[in-house]
């Protein structure tokens, strides 16, 4: 029996990971032949697609449907779960066969797992993002055309679009500030390292409550989920709720007044410090360093 | 309008959760109650909703008898009515759960125009039970909401997109599911509680059909077992970060 | 998880437990008297570890009934001051019943009395001026102490830390203690998550954790972890403008155990009225299982239900605005204990393990200090001897009596609760061996130092028509609460015929060995060094030479002492003892308290009786005043030992606690032609006393007064040396700044008519009205007061100054409101009744 992975496109980081999972699920289903992977093309309408989905499992039988567990990747395959009356795996981080196989799957935005027993003809499995790593790129998905659905909605128009700013999910840094940051004023010098290293700014979850930073500034299990290569987290205690945000990040860098706030147990790299003492001196120094 | 906003009863975690011995939930005994951020936010739009079109809230859990706590809760911040889908405790797959709360729409004499759900439980974060009440309902869906507008019979619904939003127009009556952001949910007011305690409470107690997706366990994930290096203290580290900036090729 | 923190030290003087405030100031005080190598630990982080300092609500009302713990929020307030994190915003207890006005009398009396200017009370107009969204018809009136307000506790403690790391004190936050080393009866060694420290001394300040930290080191700090639930409300659209963080005074809503205030735009709600809700220390979460903080425990809205109606209804204009919205409710952890007072000292469990705990926001800088300088001078400036930890006895420790009486006392915060009130709950801890007979006459029990004791017998009712005019009736409710004039009936037929009283509460044990005479020595004022068959009765000073006790002491053989103490601080006692026992081993002190029971038997036919039962001399001359002899009486074994805390002649007389019964049944059966009667705690403890200036440890002496002072400065000082004696000797050279008075009522009539009686504490006034202060700074108040039946006189004793000790001197006491002359008729030790003592020495 084959696996279909859904992809955005082939070169998609999260998609690779969802098609890494197919491979290994087939492999441990003992499928007989390499997963296979296809995007939809068409405008993005989220019961159209999750019908074309569901097209496809009716048309091909398949052992498992894979998606990566984006926002679309969740929405597309919630709607394909719901016409096709199958379980949906939401965001799952690992496959166990057996009869019914067991899956687990995030809880808690991270901060817990669970094992469950999936009872689905088609196993319909969307994957936690960065819980496995990414195929090689490479392959070619099938296009699949969009199917139609009576209800399906799609955007009718696109607004906010970001002023050529990097967006959050993409910043490869991302310099977030707490409630250590003491003011929206005190953002500054937090927009200035980011502004010098090409990121975005995050906050933690306290700085969008006191009204400093709007929502979507916010990092956590509430707000963006974010994977840059570094995330400097200045102010911020370090609270699960955080913790769940920043988690996908490659390094993280803590700037902390306080040597024992428990961000220091998930950092990387320390300083101890005032952030308005320390972030003025680090951007000082980036343009010291690029002036010579 | 009438308005039915759905929640969950979840506990309100600290910076560690703790298991019961079983595995089989997180362990309480101190803890507080709340229902998910997304889902007080479904609450709040639909009072804003009611308050500027018209209408009632209803509030709809499914959960052991103590969420009447939160139905309460959510009672005092506007809603007007609450349904109760009472469980033994068990936890519900999300199938089960949406086939419960469409049942017991139906059963409503007033049928919504809205209803209202959080995008994904804080607990479960299951992503899909708005979803299932729409196709089970037969109504439009929209989720990953951050605005809503009602116009004309028809609610303007704009979805949070990388880069932007995604605006849905969407026929009355849909299904919305909505995130944290799209409005600042109000705190109760001592007059709101004391009358959330009076506002009307219906009770039922459906089936609970075999799980699909069924918990067998939950565990805690493995340590990330990092030991942080100190770069240094105030200013003085700052060559130090720009040395790691550079590693990191993020210079 | 790792951490930054650089390492502990391997050894230490002091490791104080807990970076509360209490942990902060004492760390603080301790450098402050030149401590060193001190090292501050908490589990939690800094500047919050998550303890109740950090979700205190921080107001301090100064005014208490407690002497105590009024100079401990005294001095709190002082040392807040200088930190310059107090705001002053006044606070008023309002009153919704005619019985809590008269409260508020009461408590404008203890203001004076201890010094607290200005208060007043105020009508419920006055109160809607200061507070304009009060609902005024609610209240019949206010107690307004324009000096209570609002401290930042979290910033006290930050500064104090930091004045104490400047002057060398280590900190390491988030470590956690995993256990204690006890060698030999002594803290060695305190285990934490980051290594081990040997510490000679350490200070468990850890609040409602307290009783966690001593279990482990094998010893007990009595506490209930209670929740206190709160909310707090806003933003008030009236307090969009207030000038500064609070405008308002602090409102008391006391009659329903709850509490408002106004900081910034918000309204804080506080509430004591709700179920106790207790837990055990070793339940409390951890630091990260908790959504807030370990102490700020998940809101229980229905229990707080009832409040918000009471809130509302009080300020409608506030609580009941739709766009005000609740953003903060917790059910807040606080330390209770089984008698509402701190814990501080030295455990008797562990040596070298202190207690600093149960100490609330208002009390934390002062205790902070105490604590300090006990552990530095031995003696603290402030007498804390109401909350020495030592005074637990062991079933006052056990988990069911604390939580019981924690559990009764934590809705009696704001109550109005009688001198004399008795406790309801987990009663009948200590029964005497009589405890079958007393109940059959009639006792009415009161708890003293647990034992169940007769206050008075109903069944001595029949007496009242034996005396009728002399036993003075009270006609008003509050003093005829918890009193009977059935005591001062008793009185009489003890002065004229006789009576037993059970004096099983006393406190007793024995110092033995080689070493013990020089034990006694040392802690005693009077010569110990007395021939095998004397009592003594004797101060035991402070090194300031003020009074840490006064008692009793037999010379039951050449190397054998033994202390017959009140029961009240008998276990305090008992450890002053063991800690002055010589380090060579050769003097031990036993504790008797449970092996011997006590009966008192006086009055003029107390020798009658005696002599008709036992086997042995009991003339005067054969067995003088102040001696101890065996007797036999039927069976039992009894040590009389003739001396008296009524005036009359008689003995006290100890038994083997298993014969109590059979004496006493011997004794009323050769008192029966001699119409001996039981006799209850009120007139040995009160009218007997009084009546014959006898001064009481705990009323008249204390740590704040000198023997001198006291008026028990007679004889010469003995020559070997005592604790105290230097000061002592240096008193005796100067002019007393006070000296304890016996003063007597002239007229008890109120404005109404109603014949009115002090009950303790009252301010005593000049003529003109003004308090009375000695050149110390201490208010002359009434530290005792009772009836006198034999002289028909009400009496009151206190300290006044040199000016106003003469005899026949005219003052005033300040009582209820009102204000009653009163008459200075002893200036010393000189007794109103029978002033030569010719019936104790007939």
């Amino acid at each position: 029996m084959s696996v279909l992975v859904l992809m955005r496109d082939a070169g998609d980081e999260l998609s690779l990971q969802a098609l890494a999972f197919a491979r290994s699920l087939g492999q441990a289903t003992g499928a007989d032949a390499e997963p296979t992977a296809f995007t939809i093309d068409g405008p993005y309408a989220p019961a159209s697609w999750g019908q074309t989905v569901a097209d496809l499992v009716t048309a091909r039988s398949p052992r498992a449907v894979i998606a990566p567990g984006t926002e679309r990747g969740n929405e597309v395959m919630a709607h394909a779960a719901a016409i096709l009356d199958e379980p949906l795996s939401a965001n799952t981080t690992a496959f166990t066969p057996g009869d019914p196989p067991t899956v687990t799957r995030v809880r808690w935005g991270g901060s817990l797992l669970e094992q469950a027993l999936l009872r689905g003809g088609t196993l319909l499995i969307t994957v936690a993002p960065h819980a496995v790593g990414a195929a090689p790129a490479g392959v070619t998905p099938e296009v699949v055309p969009a199917s139609h659905h009576a209800l399906a909605l799609a955007p009718t128009e696109r607004v906010g679009a970001s002023s050529g700013g990097v967006t959050l999910e993409e910043a490869s840094v991302v310099v977030s500030g707490g409630r250590g940051v003491g003011s929206a004023e005190g953002f500054a010098v937090v927009e200035e390292l980011a502004g010098l290293l090409g990121g975005a700014v995050g906050c933690s979850r306290a700085v969008t409550s006191a009204g400093w930073r709007p929502h979507t500034d916010q990092v956590g299990q509430t707000g963006t989920k974010v994977a840059p290569e570094i995330y400097i987290a200045c102010g911020i205690s370090g609270a699960t709720q955080h913790m769940a945000g920043c988690k996908g990040a490659k390094k993280l860098l803590a700037i902390n007044s306080d040597g024992e706030a428990s961000i220091f147990a998930h950092a990387d790299y320390g300083v101890i410090g005032d952030v308005h003492a320390v972030l003025p001196a680090i951007s000082a120094e980036i343009r010291k360093v690029r002036g010579a | 309008m009438h308005v039915y906003a759905c929640v969950k009863r979840v506990p309100m975690t600290g910076g560690r959760i703790t298991l019961t011995d079983d595995q089989r939930a997180i362990s309480t005994r101190h803890l507080g109650f709340t229902v998910s951020p997304h889902e007080e936010c479904a609450v709040e739009e639909a009072v804003q909703i009611v308050e500027r079109e018209g209408g009632s809230v209803t509030v709809l859990t499914l959960g052991p008898s103590e969420s009447e706590e939160q139905l309460r809760d959510m009672m005092a911040i506007g809603a007007d009515r609450a349904l109760h889908l009472l469980t033994d405790g068990e936890e519900w797959d999300p199938q089960a759960t949406a086939a419960a709360i469409v049942t017991a729409i139906r059963a409503d004499a007033q049928p919504p125009d809205l209803i209202l759900f959080g995008n994904e439980s804080a607990d479960a974060g299951n992503y899909q039970v708005a979803v299932r009440v729409a196709h089970a309902l037969g109504l439009p869906c929209v989720t990953g909401v951050k605005a809503i507008t009602i116009a004309g019979g028809r609610a303007r619904c704009e979805q949070e997109v990388p880069g932007g939003r995604d605006v849905y127009d969407a026929p009355l009556p849909s299904v919305v599911a909505v995130k944290e952001g799209i409005n600042l949910p109000r705190y109760p007011s001592v007059p709101g509680r004391l009358r959330a305690k009076r506002k009307p409470l219906e009770a039922s107690s459906p089936e609970r059909p075999a799980a699909r997706l069924e918990m067998t366990r939950l565990e805690l994930p493995p340590d990330s077992g990092k030991q942080v290096k100190i770069l240094g203290r105030g200013p003085e580290a700052a060559p130090a970060v720009v040395e790691v900036l550079a590693e990191l090729g993020v210079l | 998880m790792s951490s930054p923190s650089t390492p502990l030290p391997a050894s230490q003087r002091v490791v104080i437990i807990g970076a509360g405030i209490v942990g902060n100031s004492l760390a603080y005080h301790l450098t402050r008297l030149g401590e060193h190598d001190i090292t501050l630990i908490d589990k939690g982080p800094l500047p919050n570890p998550g303890g109740s300092t950090g979700h205190a609500s921080n107001f301090i009302f100064p005014v208490d009934h407690s002497k105590e713990m009024t100079q401990l929020t005294l001095e709190s307030l002082r040392q807040y001051k200088e930190l310059d994190v107090f705001i002053q915003s006044g606070g008023i207890e309002v009153a919704r019943t005619p019985e809590r006005m008269q409260e508020l009398q009461r408590r404008v009396s203890s203001a004076i009395s201890w010094g607290i200017e200005p208060v007043s009370i105020i009508t419920p107009q006055e109160i809607k001026e200061l507070v304009p969204f009060i609902n005024e018809q609610l209240i019949l009136g206010g107690f307004y102490t324009p000096g209570a307000g609002v401290v930042d506790s979290l910033r006290a403690a930050t500064i104090m830390r930091e004045r104490a790391q400047a002057a060398g004190l280590t900190v390491s936050a988030n470590t956690e203690v995993t256990g204690f080393d006890v060698e030999h009866g002594r803290i060695r060694r305190v285990h934490t998550t980051r290594g081990d420290i040997e510490a000679e001394r350490v200070v468990i300040a850890t609040g409602c954790w307290s009783p966690a930290l001593a279990r482990m080191a094998g010893a007990a700090i009595p506490i209930a972890p209670s929740v206190h639930q709160m909310i707090d409300i806003g933003p008030v659209p009236r307090f969009a403008n207030a000038k500064g963080m609070i405008e308002f005074p602090i409102v008391r809503d006391v009659d329903t155990n709850m509490y408002e205030r106004q900081e910034g735009t918000g309204l804080e709600i506080g509430s004591y009225a709700h179920r106790p809700i207790m837990m055990e220390a070793e339940e409390i979460p951890s630091i990260e299982a908790s959504a807030l903080s370990p102490t700020e425990l998940p809101f229980t809205q229905a229990d707080f239900d009832p409040q918000m109606e009471i809130a509302l209804e009080l300020m409608p204009e506030i609580v009941g605005d739709e766009s005000v919205g609740v953003k903060y409710a917790i059910n807040g952890l606080l330390s209770v204990t089984y008698d509402g007072l701190p814990l501080l000292g030295e455990t008797p469990e562990v040596k070298g393990l202190w207690s600093a705990a149960a100490i609330w926001i208002k009390e934390g800088p002062g205790a902070g200090k105490t604590v300090a300088e006990l552990m530095v001078h031995g003696e603290s400036e402030i007498d804390v001897f109401e909350s020495n930890i030592a005074r637990a006895y062991p079933s006052m420790k056990t988990r069911t009596h604390v939580f019981a009486r924690a559990g009764e006392g934590f809705n009696k915060m704001y109550g109005i609760v009688h001198p004399s009130e008795q406790w309801e709950t987990d009663r009948g801890v200590r029964v005497s061996p009589y405890y079958e007979r007393e109940r059959a006459l009639g006792a009415v029990f009161y708890e003293a130092a647990g034992w169940e004791r007769p206050a008075w017998y109903q069944s001595n009712a029949g007496l009242l028509d034996e005396y009728g005019d002399r036993v003075t009736r009270r006609e008003s409710e509050w003093e005829s609460r918890w009193w009977s004039p059935i005591i001062n009936a008793e009185h009489l037929a003890m002065r004229d015929r006789a009576a037993v009283v059970d004096l099983t509460a006393f406190a007793i044990f024995d110092v033995t060995g080689p070493g013990a005479l020089g034990v006694v020595q040392r802690l005693a004022m009077r010569q110990m060094d007395v021939p095998v068959g004397r009592v003594v009765y004797t101060p035991l000073l402070t090194p300031s030479g003020t009074f840490k006790q006064d008692l009793t002491i037999m010379r039951m053989a050449h190397d054998v002492f033994r202390v017959v103490t009140g029961g009240a601080y008998g276990m305090s006692d008992l450890k002053w003892f063991v800690d002055h026992l010589p380090e060579d081993g050769s003097a031990q002190v036993h504790d008797q308290t449970s092996a011997i029971t006590t009966l008192g038997l006086w009055g003029p036919r107390a020798r009658d009786i005696l002599a008709s039962v036992a086997r042995g001399e009991v003339s005067h001359e054969g067995f003088p005043f102040a001696n101890w002899r065996a007797l036999e009486v039927g069976p039992t074994e009894v040590i009389a030992s003739r001396i008296s805390y009524v005036g009359d002649l008689g003995w006290e007389l100890y038994v083997p606690m298993e014969q109590g019964q059979r004496l006493w049944d011997l004794l009323f059966e050769a008192g029966r032609e001699h119409g001996l009667i039981a006799a209850g705690s009120g007139v040995y403890g009160t009218t007997g006393r009084l009546e014959k200036g006898y001064r009481a440890y705990g009323a008249e002496l204390d740590g704040e007064y000198n023997v001198v002072e006291a008026g028990m400065a007679w004889g010469s000082v003995k020559e070997q040396d005592f604790i105290g004696r230097q000061a002592h000797i240096a008193h005796r050279e100067e002019q007393p700044a006070a000296l304890m008075c016996t003063l007597t009522v002239d007229d008890h009539a109120s404005a109404g008519g109603v014949k009115r009686y002090m009950l303790g504490k009252e301010p005593i006034l000049t003529p003109d009205g003004s308090p009375i202060t000695d050149r110390k700074g201490r208010r002359s108040y009434v530290t005792s007061a009772g009836s006198a039946p034999s002289l028909g006189k009400y009496i009151l004793m206190s300290y006044l100054p040199p000016e106003h000790a003469r005899l026949g001197e005219h003052l005033l006491v300040q009582y209820m409101g009102e204000r009653y002359p009163v008459t200075v008729e002893s200036i010393d030790a000189t007794a109103l009744f029978d002033p030569y003592n010719s019936r104790i020495r007939s």
